[in-house]
């Protein structure tokens, strides 16, 4: 075990103070006329204007784990590690397209999840149910995968605790963060997370461009970075600095499955519907990029990381602790701890708005859909805010308890299953044309495809769920294995609806009208409606 | 009417009684604009090269941390045509109704 820095862990545990001091006072943040409704705790009242939301979309959507696992990635293959790139650059356009949309006829009828919409559009419960159900679990190992990103950082600062440590002293830290995370999310709603996301995506912004420029100075400029990385990959006969023609499909394919399932995540939809108005959504679509614009510079760490020698000839170097462990070699302590807050905070902010739409998912489509249907406001609320500590508690439980490898799994499959809700949710927000057993078919079928080709691939690491590519029936290329699933999803539902068509099988009712989909703040269509209608 | 079927009409609906077409130039370039950076990245052996470096940075890398800005000022464009014509719609609505 090394020593522990002290200067770096200062300042890591002052920013962190801050944050907390911050996520206490947040409740207080606009406060709200009704503060019972879950509006209120579960959405920051709707109230968020353009640079909020930018800032709170920003923090919930680059996670510490991303910072940590995509210069990972680049690290330990190259080039296949980049396709986060154009994952982000495709996302915002291909949303674009439909957000606003479930902005609009979220703000009219009163939705707080996916699933609400799923619902009302289609009046079917059990359709609902599923879509939510799909969404706690892609979420749950996300959750956990931000204890990672905060371990990571800890193990580099030395308070990690060594391989002898008693388990609880290990974990104490984690534990203490955890703790306080889970209490101002309690108290705060998503309020806390929404001012936290300032000092996170301030830091993390500073971080990135101090270490692209700074670190590439100290190692000989860029073009001695790529020859070393180069140098590395063909001496150690994996990765490359291009991709292998044989794996374009795979990284074309990750980047558009990927972007599709991005706004699918219960995390991201409660964000998008925190907005204040139509236009917000729209105007963060074109603003988003700069977030992306850092994860691609922030890539590029995984490059640096090689040619400064991390990790060099330690056999089986995990290869998440690579840009942590550079931060640490290349940065004054003092600044290495400023790095490092970046990261844990980066974890606090996402954490806590998973599990407040993980809590949302359940109060509003299992706890009052199917078991209290007379439910209150209040309830919901109170509701949500238990569940938001017990989703905490699960995730602390399944990193603490299970081995890491199998929340890296989960979070892979995660990604594939969220994708499962795309025929549904995309689909009705432009047309009414599905049959929900149709729907719900094509579902089944692409969470059974998708997870029994993934148990089939065994790596290095792990024996099943060892990666996410496989072959394409039909086409022969290597692909994404959750765009295939999608692709038969929506085939079995297009089939499945053509059937019931012609069978004249039973339609439920649609509670939602053509105009709902384009209302704006301030229309008629709002001014009249009966909202907020958390309860229908 | 919940005994109704549904239509192939709930596709892009228009409020009612709305003069204005739901194929408009502007939906139409909006949507150019949009589907440009998506089909640009999905090209992916149009960009997996090494050569020309910038700055001793292979192309694949340079090109599309370059198509991050590009893919921004597509969107905004989109933005403002889709404005535009949401504007345009709002007011022949009014008018509509008067």
């Amino acid at each position: 075990m090394k020593d522990v820095n002290v200067p770096a862990l200062v300042v890591f545990v002052l920013f962190f103070a801050l944050v907390t001091v911050m996520g206490f006072l947040a409740s207080r943040w606009r406060r709200a006329d009704d503060a019972a409704h879950l509006d209120e705790w579960g959405l920051g009242g709707r109230s968020f204007g353009t640079w909020v939301t930018w800032f709170l979309l920003g923090g919930d959507l680059y996670t510490a784990y991303t910072f940590v696992a995509v210069p990972a990635a680049v690290y330990a293959t190259g080039a296949a590690g980049f396709f986060a790139v154009p994952y982000t650059i495709i996302a915002y356009p291909l949303v674009f397209l439909f957000l606003p949309r479930l902005w609009s006829v979220s703000r009219v009828h009163g939705y707080v999840t996916p699933a609400d919409f799923v619902r009302g559009r289609y009046g079917s419960r059990p359709l609902s149910l599923v879509v939510a159900l799909t969404g706690i679990l892609a979420t749950m190992p996300y959750i956990a995968l931000q204890l990672v990103g905060i371990q990571a950082v800890l193990d580099v600062l030395g308070v990690g605790g060594g391989e002898n440590a008693n388990w609880f002293v290990k974990d104490l830290p984690l534990f203490i963060a955890f703790g306080v995370l889970a209490a101002y999310t309690y108290s705060s709603g998503l309020r806390a997370p929404a001012l936290i996301a300032f000092v996170k995506d301030a830091l993390v912004y500073i971080v990135i461009i101090v270490a692209v420029i700074y670190i590439p100075i100290r190692l000989g400029g860029y073009g001695h970075i790529f020859d070393s990385a180069a140098q590395h990959f063909k001496e150690a006969e994996a990765g490359s600095l291009t991709i292998p023609e044989n794996k374009q499909w795979t990284y074309a394919t990750l980047a558009i499955g990927s972007a599709m399932a991005l706004f699918m995540y219960p995390h991201s939809v409660t964000g998008v519907l925190a907005s204040k108005s139509r236009k917000t959504v729209r105007r963060n679509m074109a603003i988003m990029p700069a977030y992306s614009l850092m994860l691609g510079l922030l890539a590029l760490l995984g490059f640096m990381a090689l040619a400064a020698g991390v990790g060099k000839g330690v056999k089986g170097y995990n290869s998440q602790l690579s840009v942590p462990q550079l931060f640490a070699d290349m940065f004054p302590d003092w600044f290495t701890g400023v790095a490092f807050a970046a990261i844990g905070i980066g974890a606090l902010v996402p954490a806590a708005i998973m599990s407040i739409a993980a809590a949302n998912l359940f109060t509003r489509n299992v706890y009052k859909d199917w078991l209290k249907p007379a439910a209150t406001p209040a309830d919901e609320t109170r509701v949500a805010k238990l569940v938001s500590l017990l989703v905490k508690v699960g995730a602390l439980v399944f990193v603490l308890g299970m081995d890491k490898q199998a929340a890296i799994n989960l979070q892979l499959l995660g990604g594939l299953w969220i994708l499962q809700t795309f025929v549904a949710i995309v689909g009705g927000l432009f047309t009414r044309w599905f049959h929900h057993w149709a729907l719900f078919a094509g579902w089944a079928a692409g969470m059974v495809y998708g997870t029994w080709e993934a148990y089939g691939i065994s790596s290095k690491a792990t024996k099943h769920f060892g990666g996410n590519a496989a072959e394409i029936p039909g086409i022969g290329e290597i692909g994404y294995i959750g765009v295939t699933a999608f692709a038969l999803n929506l085939i079995v539902a297009v089939a499945l609806t053509l059937v019931l068509r012609a069978v004249k099988a039973p339609v439920l009712p649609d509670e939602t009208r053509p105009s709902d989909y384009s209302a704006e703040a301030g229309d008629e269509e709002l001014e009249n409606a009966p909202e907020p209608v958390a309860a229908h | 009417m919940p005994s109704d079927p549904p239509t192939f009409e709930d596709v892009m609906p228009e409020p009612a009684g709305s003069p204005v077409p739901a194929v408009t130039p502007e939906r139409v370039l909006a949507g150019l604009a949009l589907l440009v950076p998506i089909v640009a990245m999905l090209w992916v052996s149009s960009y997996d090269k090494s050569d020309p470096a910038v700055a001793g940075m292979p192309f694949f890398y340079w090109y599309q941390l370059l198509w991050v800005p590009v893919s921004a000022v597509f969107t905004v464009a989109a933005y403002l045509l889709i404005t535009r014509d949401e504007k345009a719609r709002k007011a022949a609505r009014k008018g509509g109704a008067r």
